[in-house]
């Protein structure tokens, strides 16, 4: 009995954990499939749990904060976009450069401000979430985790089926065969930009008013990367990349729990797991087939 | 800042950037422009307006979140040129940096982008630290094969991310990124594993998650020592790492490879550059120098001379936006890696005033983008003014070439 307590428990917990990540691989998926590794989906996400807690904290309430964290989000995707696509600075640089800039930025203003502690409220599904082991993980959730259930389609629709998203995964293929085709490839690279950085800075704040309800320096520590790996993991394909997201969240939830259950796991390993997890899938995969041919390479037209 | 002359002259019309896509093996390298500053007067002016608008926007920020922006101007003075010890501080973190900032260099000018030098950093101040606690070498010759392993150890770390891509095919920027979070952890279980480099228990003394300290001997001298201003033996290492690697990339047929490798694969190719080979060596010698880095920064002053899981405090970032900024020349790395240096010790003494050190790397980032973004907007700007013209001179000179038909 108490042995599936702890598994019940580590499950909700590894649940928890996944969200914020789900949320912003979605966007980081639909952003490499145009051909952008975004480094700055850490920027996007600790920009996004700084301003949905510092905005919750000025107006009273949790939900507008979820939305000012994806507005940030959003403006970080245009900075990106217009720096890597418009001006054609590299864009690993650019993205090197908004994550040094928001860790800065969000560590000096929360040593100079307190904010009010806000959170969005918690939906427990009435009869699903008595169902043993999985129900509290799949079934008490902060109400923006359920957001998922239309995000996930929605996104791999877009992508998949939608005539924007054919466009999109040409232009991460082969934006020479694109441009001549008469899509203007920076302008879709610019647009997965944002919808990337609306889901990641969605992801942070869903961490910060929705999981813990306050913002401490770097709260991110490294999610961004890890929702990169989870992509790579993946190869691509969005399905694969939400179970590199669940694996990634485990964990983690076992990191956490492991040392309260008395078992004694190397915790450096324990952390390090999601990126070596991550390096062994793209070495023993060999994911060059599955990877968007153009992916990190710059487009000028004209230049080949 | 005319420093050099590179093989590419500076103040010629910018070259476009160089696209990816070019060949399935080469198609996840991506290119800097590893030319001279390029533009001339209007980058510039541009460039000075950029600083000036990066450095209100910091002050507007100070002022803003209720501190004075004049105290803590000051403070970053203070700690980092105002006085000799001020400036044994910013010299001590200079000479890391500029290690770390000439071997992006060489990796970014050979088109293969190394983002891992945090790591490879790491690494080798692990490798410098084992070597200098665990081998019974007198003096002199154990602080030479400390320096040594480490860079054999960061070169190594880095060229993993090199045969992976070789072998599977496995993106370089990624790998190198993801080895850095492995190189930390490596670095915080060999700190807190008693067999390998955690502190030796005496009695009953408790023990941090750090190695024990290094023998004297395996220290970074200082090499003279003026009233209060060391000097620090790591520095001259740097500073003549940056002067050979300037030279050889501007003066040696190795130099001359490695930047037609980074700005033309396929010429490269054609002209007989084993590609794959020297892109290789190209991303294991960054990984070296970082590696030294790494070592020089255990072994000097500021690295507190024990083995410690933050002992990087993110040097190997800092340096890759060294290299950044001074647009992959590693003379000009020189300046801007002791301006990194001024604003890593004169943080330290912003919090004496208030403001929080953090705003450092506020400054920072926005001074990165200040220098990085003018010579490319400049020519982005031209760029689009040479295509209006072009149009406007093509089509009255079409009709002509039609009829004639």
């Amino acid at each position: 009995m108490s042995a599936l307590d702890n598994l019940s428990t580590i499950l909700a917990s590894g649940a928890r954990l996944t969200v914020p990540l789900a949320f912003a691989a979605c966007g980081e998926y639909l952003a490499e499939r145009a051909g952008t590794v975004n480094i700055s989906v850490e920027a996007m996400m600790l920009g996004g749990a700084f301003s949905s807690v510092a905005v919750a904290s000025a107006t009273g309430s949790a939900t507008v904060g979820l939305v000012a964290g994806m507005a940030i989000g959003v403006v970080l995707g245009f900075v990106h976009g217009n720096l890597s696509h418009r001006a054609a600075i590299n864009t690993f640089v650019v993205g090197l450069v908004l994550n040094t800039l928001v860790l800065g930025l969000t560590s000096y203003l929360i040593t100079t401000n307190a904010f009010e502690g806000h959170q969005v409220w918690q939906v427990n599904v009435p009869v699903l979430s008595d169902i043993p082991i999985v129900g509290r993980a799949l079934f008490v959730e902060r109400w923006p985790a359920y957001l998922l259930i239309g995000l996930i389609p929605l996104t791999w629709w877009l992508v998949e089926r939608s005539r924007w998203g054919l466009e999109l995964r040409a232009v991460g293929e082969a934006p020479q065969a694109a441009d001549v085709t008469g899509i203007d490839v920076n302008r879709r690279r610019r647009q997965a930009l944002l919808w990337c950085g609306a889901l990641s800075g969605l992801g942070g704040a869903y961490l910060a008013v929705g999981e813990v309800g306050a913002f401490s320096q770097n709260m991110t520590a490294g999610r961004g990367y890890i929702v990169i790996a989870a992509v790579i993991f993946g190869a691509w394909r969005l399905g694969r990349t939400l179970l590199g997201c669940a694996l990634f969240g485990l964990a983690d939830a076992m990191r956490l729990a492991l040392p309260a259950l008395g078992v004694t796991l190397n915790s450096q390993l324990l952390i390090v797991a999601p990126y070596l997890l991550a390096l062994l899938a793209m070495v023993v995969f060999a994911t060059k087939d599955r990877e968007p041919r153009a992916l990190g390479a710059a487009f000028e037209r004209g230049t080949t | 800042m005319s420093g050099t002359k590179q093989a590419a002259p500076a103040g010629s019309a910018p070259r476009p950037q160089q696209g990816g896509g070019d060949g399935p093996g080469r198609r996840l390298i991506t290119y800097l422009e590893p030319g001279g500053l390029g533009g001339g007067l209007p980058t510039a002016g541009t460039t000075v307006l950029a600083v000036a608008v990066a450095l209100v926007l910091s002050s507007l920020l100070v002022a803003a979140t209720g501190g004075s922006p004049s105290d803590a101007v000051r403070a970053l003075f203070e700690g980092s040129l105002g006085g000799s010890t001020a400036w044994s501080s910013t010299l001590l973190y200079t000479a890391p940096l500029l290690l770390v900032a000439v071997g992006a260099c060489i990796s970014t000018r050979a088109g293969v982008f190394n983002l891992g030098q945090e790591g490879q950093l790491l690494i080798g101040a692990l490798a410098g630290a084992w070597v200098a606690l665990r081998l019974a070498v007198p003096g002199p010759a154990l602080l030479l094969i400390a320096l040594v392993a480490a860079m054999v150890a960061g070169g190594a770390w880095a060229g993993l991310s090199s045969l992976m891509h070789r072998w599977r095919g496995v993106n370089i920027v990624v790998s190198t990124l993801l080895m850095t979070f492995l190189a930390q952890q490596l670095v915080a279980f060999a700190v807190t594993t008693p067999w390998l480099l955690q502190e030796t228990r005496l009695g009953n003394a408790t023990v941090s998650p750090q190695s024990n300290k290094l023998p004297e001997g395996a220290l970074l001298g200082s090499l003279g020592q003026y009233p209060n201003l060391q000097i620090n033996g790591g520095l001259l290492i740097a500073l003549l790492a940056a002067v050979v690697i300037a030279v050889l990339i501007a003066r040696s047929r190795w130099g001359f490879r490695l930047t037609m490798l980074g700005l033309n694969p396929r010429a490269a190719r054609h002209a007989g550059v084993r590609v794959a080979a020297m892109a290789g060596a190209a991303l294991a010698l960054s990984g070296a120098f970082a590696g030294l880095a790494g070592a020089i920064l255990l072994t000097s002053p500021v690295g507190t001379n024990r083995l410690q899981a933050g002992i990087s405090t993110n040097i190997g970032w800092d340096g890759l936006l060294v290299a950044l900024v001074a647009r992959n020349r590693p003379l000009l790395a020189i300046p801007v890696a002791l301006l990194f240096g001024v604003l890593r010790s004169g943080g330290g003494f912003l919090a004496a005033t208030g403001v929080p050190a953090f705003l450092v790397d506020v400054v920072k980032s926005l001074l990165v983008l200040a220098f990085v973004i003018p010579p490319v907007a400049v020519a982005a700007v031209r760029r689009r003014k040479e295509a209006r013209r072009a149009s406007a001179q093509a089509a009255p000179a079409r009709v002509p070439e039609e009829a004639a038909l």
